[in-house]
């Protein structure tokens, strides 16, 4: 690499090539309302009937109300994770023997699917808020904790002994060193973790609350096959999903977190 | 052991360093493998000494011990009389592999040690050590948009930026090409005359050893002894077709024990 190099890793497109993709999905738009006007059934709603949902779903004040519902769910499970997972696994991966210790009880609770434990979360939490964001919380605790452990064995042995070298306390070890050097490899196991989350919510408000758009998709089946609604709660997710990896990726451009990325 | 061109001396100046029966095994698979027996050195105040052998014969190994990052089987290393135990910022350690910060800007790596002066004489003393190592207009770039010559000299602005006694330099130009290597040494004697440092230079390239140091201790292969010290009596800048150049190049060849012909 030499001295200019490393930047310059998004050159921005011209215009006509980023609208591509927007095209092809208008198109496939066309063709899908196309397919249902000619051969009418009760396969899939029309896209136009989709659109007919989404403002039925407005009008009712439903939209707002559900995404906010299962963004909140979302957000306390996550964010109880992290602040467990992280410093938790950090610990762990620091000390080898804690490391050791914990290990196969880690890896035997990690291939239990958080939805199986739906029916431990309702005997717990009751039918709720509190089950979804419980079940939330353990499809991102494991997948965080070993990320953190991992980060924390990746770092190069050179970098601590440089930080103990230049007479650095344990604390400020932690905080100028050891931190720094994890931050990258936490940032991809976040936004890994959140797009698990945001599947994981789904699932669990099909369950264990009334509201949220997962109870929409089942809801909407079940009081009357609109399947308007269960295609635009669909949409919504995929929406949403997608924001909240966009917003994640942006971390990653922060600059001195970047170097990681940008290492030959 | 025979020598032809040079003989073991003690340094005149004052003893800064000096290192007594240092013994170190490793144990791999269950079996305990010697690495260095009985190393005995000694450096002197202001010296560069070059450790010089060949791959695995354990000289970076003895580099750590000295700075404190291992410690020996048996023996022990005193510095200014006191026993080394562990890594101190009176004796900074240059890594081979890169060791600067890749998440700090040029200016936060130089400052990296300096956390316990005042702001300003921190500023200070890193630009004063982005001028000696001439990386001027970099001050707010990141490691990984620099060249290895840069990174490798950031990684000496950091260290001479605390003011450390001593040195370890542990191959530090290996990962170079030879043309920046060449224009490293030369960096790197002209900051010690202008500093004074003890250095202590690990190497296996003998033009690099009889190029910088003062006198250059040779190991034999593992486990790894100290063969010999030559003492390498041409004042800088050194003439490297000059006679004397030459033979003390060529001692070395033969106390290694290799041929001059390919």
């Amino acid at each position: 690499m030499t001295a200019i190099g490393s930047e310059k890793r998004s050159r921005p497109l011209a215009w006509s090539v980023r609208l591509r993709p927007l095209a092809f999905i208008g198109v496939l738009l066309v063709l899908w309302q196309v397919a249902i006007h000619r051969a009418p059934g009760h396969l899939l709603p029309s896209p136009w009937g989709v659109v007919g949902g989404l403002v039925d779903l407005t009008s009712h004040g439903l939209l707002v109300k559900y995404v906010v519902a299962s963004l909140f769910r979302v957000t306390w499970g996550f964010t109880l994770a992290a602040i467990l997972a992280i410093p938790l696994g950090l610990t762990i991966g620091w000390y080898r023997r804690a490391e050791m210790a914990f290990n196969p009880l880690i890896q035997f609770l990690r291939p239990i699917s958080p939805l199986a434990w739906i029916p431990i979360a309702i005997l717990w939490f009751g039918v709720g808020d509190l089950s979804a964001i419980f079940l939330i919380f353990l499809s991102c605790f494991f997948p965080l904790l070993l990320t953190a452990i991992n980060a924390v064995r990746n770092i190069p042995a050179v970098y601590i002994n440089a930080g103990r070298n230049f007479g650095l306390s344990p604390g400020a070890l932690v905080y100028r060193v050891l931190y720094p050097a994890v931050v990258p490899q936490l940032i991809v196991g976040l936004r890994i973790t959140l797009g698990i989350a945001w599947l994981v919510v789904v699932a669990a408000e099909m369950i264990a609350v009334n509201s949220g758009l997962g109870f929409l998709i089942v809801d909407a089946r079940n009081a009357g096959n609109r399947y308007d609604l269960v295609v635009a709660g669909m949409i919504l997710i995929g929406l949403i999903g997608l924001l909240l990896d966009i917003g994640m990726r942006s971390l990653e451009k922060v600059k001195s977190f970047r170097w990681s990325y940008s290492e030959e | 052991m025979e020598s032809t061109v040079a003989i073991a001396t003690t340094p005149a100046i004052e003893t800064k360093l000096r290192a007594e029966h240092i013994y170190m095994s490793f144990t791999r698979d269950g079996e305990s493998m010697p690495v260095l027996e009985d190393i005995n050195l000694e450096v002197g105040n202001g010296e560069f000494l070059c450790l010089l052998g060949p791959s695995g014969c354990g000289k970076s190994t003895l580099l750590s011990i000295i700075a404190g990052f291992l410690s020996p089987t048996s023996g022990e290393v005193k510095i200014d009389g006191e026993i080394v135990r562990g890594p101190d910022p009176r004796r900074i350690f240059v890594f081979q592999e890169r060791g600067v910060f890749p998440w700090l800007t040029v200016e936060g790596n130089i400052g990296f040690g300096l956390f316990k002066l005042t702001r300003a004489e921190r500023d200070r003393r890193i630009a004063h050590y982005i001028k000696m190592v001439g990386l001027e207009g970099f001050e707010k770039s990141y490691p990984s948009e620099l060249s290895g010559g840069m990174k490798q000299r950031l990684e000496v602005a950091r260290a001479l930026a605390v003011n450390p006694d001593v040195l370890f330099l542990d191959e530090p130009f290996g990962a170079l090409d030879s043309i920046t290597r060449l224009i490293m040494r030369g960096e790197l004697l002209r900051i010690w005359e202008a500093e004074r440092k003890t250095i202590i230079f690990v190497t296996h390239d003998i033009d690099e050893a009889v190029q910088l140091a003062d006198r250059v201790a040779v190991m034999s292969a593992r486990p790894g002894r100290i063969q010999q010290i030559v003492n390498i009596d041409i004042p800088h800048p050194r003439d490297i077709n000059s006679p004397r150049y030459l033979e003390l190049r060529t001692g070395i060849f033969n106390q290694i024990g290799l041929a001059h012909h390919l």
